[in-house]
């Protein structure tokens, strides 16, 4: 099935975007992206070393990927957008997930330092996948700021809480006319097939697979479960239907 | 409005009936919530939290890996100078020891940086002994350009400062503040504290609140443990935290804890803090405050260092000495006797052999450099 995902003028085959933190070794990195097919990593600019130590993340990414580096550790549109500059700047490519979080508790994103971040990014060209609550105002700003998609939460980021915010999701899916991605708190390889059943296009993973016993097989059952999701959502879900329909229906006999 | 409020309210309490009256029970349900209060907390720092210890920490390492997965983030402190004009019972930098002090010139520091840095580590906490004079918020601005040069992330351990001072020093590439309230016990800590400014116990309560206020990304606070109930002491700083958490959403709160250790004078503290109870301590910071950093120091044994890790740390020192140029120059006079001496490289390795990935740098100085005069 040729099923293209196109985001700022790049093709993709694959709808599972993953994330680089929280691996026991960056070793495992190109193994996780063997096995769950992805095309998309996204990695925290705040982790990467630009002198190039030895611990340095980026030796484990294959050239092949598309990197979609974050502005992780910002506080305000300001940081968001100095920090993408500097990826920019520093070979990373032009995509940039952006990340404005002013709530160290609970990791939620600031939506309008969002908003903000986004309209300067996308003026200077970036591809711009900024990270939100799943506002449906919000989501309309972002997109007319030039975002290139919306990730909004499922959870908050890290907790494998699943799809909280799914009737939240749901609206801007149908909505909002951009490639909604659901990004955070996905945990389960069943929650990320009801994203994509929803109609979702792509889910972004991390926690799940780093913190899974075996971060491997659980990228390959993600792999699986989005591309289900996907085939069902394409397939269209037959309706749901609140009693049973009977064959031999009781007020046949009217017809 | 400070914690110096909460805390009046905090201090009324019967700790010592406190401690006797929680149950397993009340253990139990700590344990089942997802945020808890303050009578949750006292329950886990009470003795009948000790036989659930393994079940504690059980949802303690649960909650680390999912919000910190199997990453732990490493730093080292460097010396930069030991004049003190304060005379504390328990430090070897206190006014009343006699030995020649040091101070690091501007060209001491750059080969301090180079030598810590080619060690991989990218994330420094510069320390000093308290003496405005010696050591005024200039000479911490000077050290701090140089340091720009090598470090993504430099953290101050310094006297207490005013908010502007903090400022100043955030605008110079300063991102971290650690400043441990050694002992929140007000009688306890004014016997401690014979001679000198630190004996302000106020001035140095607010001062991480004023960190806030400045903006720094980072505020590490705790208590020195041993020097009064280690209960209370915990209870006291896990408040202190949260204190500042609830007010400074932007700001990433973190906690030490250090464990008195021997040092150039022959005091000795008045609480045993046992390996069993400083767990009991980072297990129950963990429940109480899930998100927040936990720093683990060389003060602790290797051996114990290398089970800790799997208990809520995420973050620990490496390669360290606590003498004032200790990574370039010899002869000092360390402030306290580290326990575990071994290398960047060492912690690293026994780090990966217990699958968590060493993380040398988290964060890059967004601050502009000062413009340079023509």
């Amino acid at each position: 099935m040729h099923d293209p995902l196109v985001i700022g003028g790049t093709t993709l085959s694959s709808r599972l975007f993953i994330g680089t933190g929280k691996y026991s070794r960056n070793t495992l990195i190109p193994e996780v992206i063997n096995r769950s097919g992805s095309q998309v990593i996204t990695v925290a600019l705040r982790r990467v070393d630009l002198t190039g130590g030895e611990e340095n993340i980026m030796k484990h990414i294959p050239s092949h990927m598309t990197l979609l580096p974050n502005t992780s550790g910002a506080r305000t549109a300001e940081e968001a957008v100095r920090i993408a500059r500097l990826a920019r700047a520093a070979g990373l490519g032009n995509w940039v997930k952006i990340e404005v979080i002013n709530d160290q508790k609970y990791l939620l994103p600031d939506n309008l330092e969002t908003i903000r971040a986004t309209e300067i990014l996308a003026a200077e060209g970036f591809v711009v996948l900024p990270y939100m609550s799943p506002d449906l105002s919000a989501a309309i700003r972002l997109r007319d700021a030039g975002a290139a998609a919306v990730m909004p939460l499922g959870a908050p980021i890290g907790t494998n809480r699943g799809l909280r915010t799914k009737e939240l999701i749901r609206i801007l899916i149908e909505e909002v006319n951009l490639p909604i991605i659901v990004d955070a708190g996905i945990g389960r390889p069943s929650e990320a097939a009801e994203a994509m059943e929803m109609g979702a296009a792509a889910v972004l993973l991390n926690t799940a697979i780093a913190t899974a016993r075996d971060p491997l097989g659980m990228a390959e059952a993600f792999r699986d479960a989005i591309s289900a999701g996907r085939k069902a959502y394409l397939a269209g879900l037959g309706p749901v239907e609140e009693v049973a329909a009977a064959s031999s229906p009781l007020t046949g006999f009217l017809s | 409005m400070s914690f110096y409020e909460t805390l009046g309210r905090l201090e009324q309490y019967p700790y010592v009936q406190l401690w006797k009256e929680y149950t397993s029970d009340d253990v139990r349900r700590a344990l089942s919530k997802d945020r808890l209060d303050e009578a949750d907390l006292l329950a886990l720092l009470s003795p009948a939290a000790d036989p659930l210890l393994e079940n504690i920490a059980q949802k303690a390492q649960q909650l680390t890996r999912a919000h910190f997965g199997h990453a732990m983030q490493l730093f080292t402190p460097m010396y930069l100078a030991d004049f003190c004009v304060n005379h504390c019972t328990y430090c070897s930098f206190s006014s009343i020891y006699d030995f020649p002090r040091k101070k690091l010139s501007l060209d001491e520091v750059r080969r301090e940086a180079e030598n810590i840095a080619a060690t991989g580590l990218r994330h420094i906490l510069i320390l000093t002994g308290e003496s405005r004079k010696d050591n005024p918020v200039s000479y911490i601005k000077d050290c701090v350009e140089v340091l720009r040069e090598y470090f993504s992330s430099i953290s101050i351990e310094i006297n207490p400062l005013a908010t502007a001072e903090y400022q100043e020093l955030l605008e110079a590439g300063v991102d971290g503040l650690t400043l441990y309230q050694e002992v929140y016990h007000q009688e306890t800590y004014k016997e401690l504290h014979v001679k000198g400014p630190k004996r302000n116990y106020r001035n140095r309560l607010d001062a991480p609140e004023r960190g806030c206020q400045a903006g720094f990304r980072s505020v590490n606070i705790g208590a020195l443990l041993g020097m009064h109930d280690w209960r209370q002491e915990a209870f006291l700083s896990a408040m202190h935290a949260r204190y500042l958490q609830d007010r400074y959403p932007d700001c990433e709160i973190s906690l030490s804890t250090p464990r008195f250790r021997p040092y150039l004078g022959e005091f000795n503290p008045e609480c045993d803090v046992s390996d069993r109870s400083l767990v009991q301590i980072i297990l129950a910071y963990r429940l109480f405050l899930p998100r927040s950093g936990i720093t683990l120091s060389t003060r602790e044994p290797a051996a114990l260092r290398d089970h800790l890790i799997h208990l809520g740390i995420t973050k620990m020192s490496a390669g360290v000495s606590t003498e004032v140029g200790g990574h370039t120059l010899e002869g000092g006079t360390p402030q306290f006797e580290i326990s575990d001496s071994r290398s960047v490289q060492e912690i690293t390795e026994m780090l990966y052999v217990n699958s968590f990935q060493p993380v040398f740098k988290d964060w890059d100085i967004l601050v502009e450099p000062a413009p340079t005069p023509t």
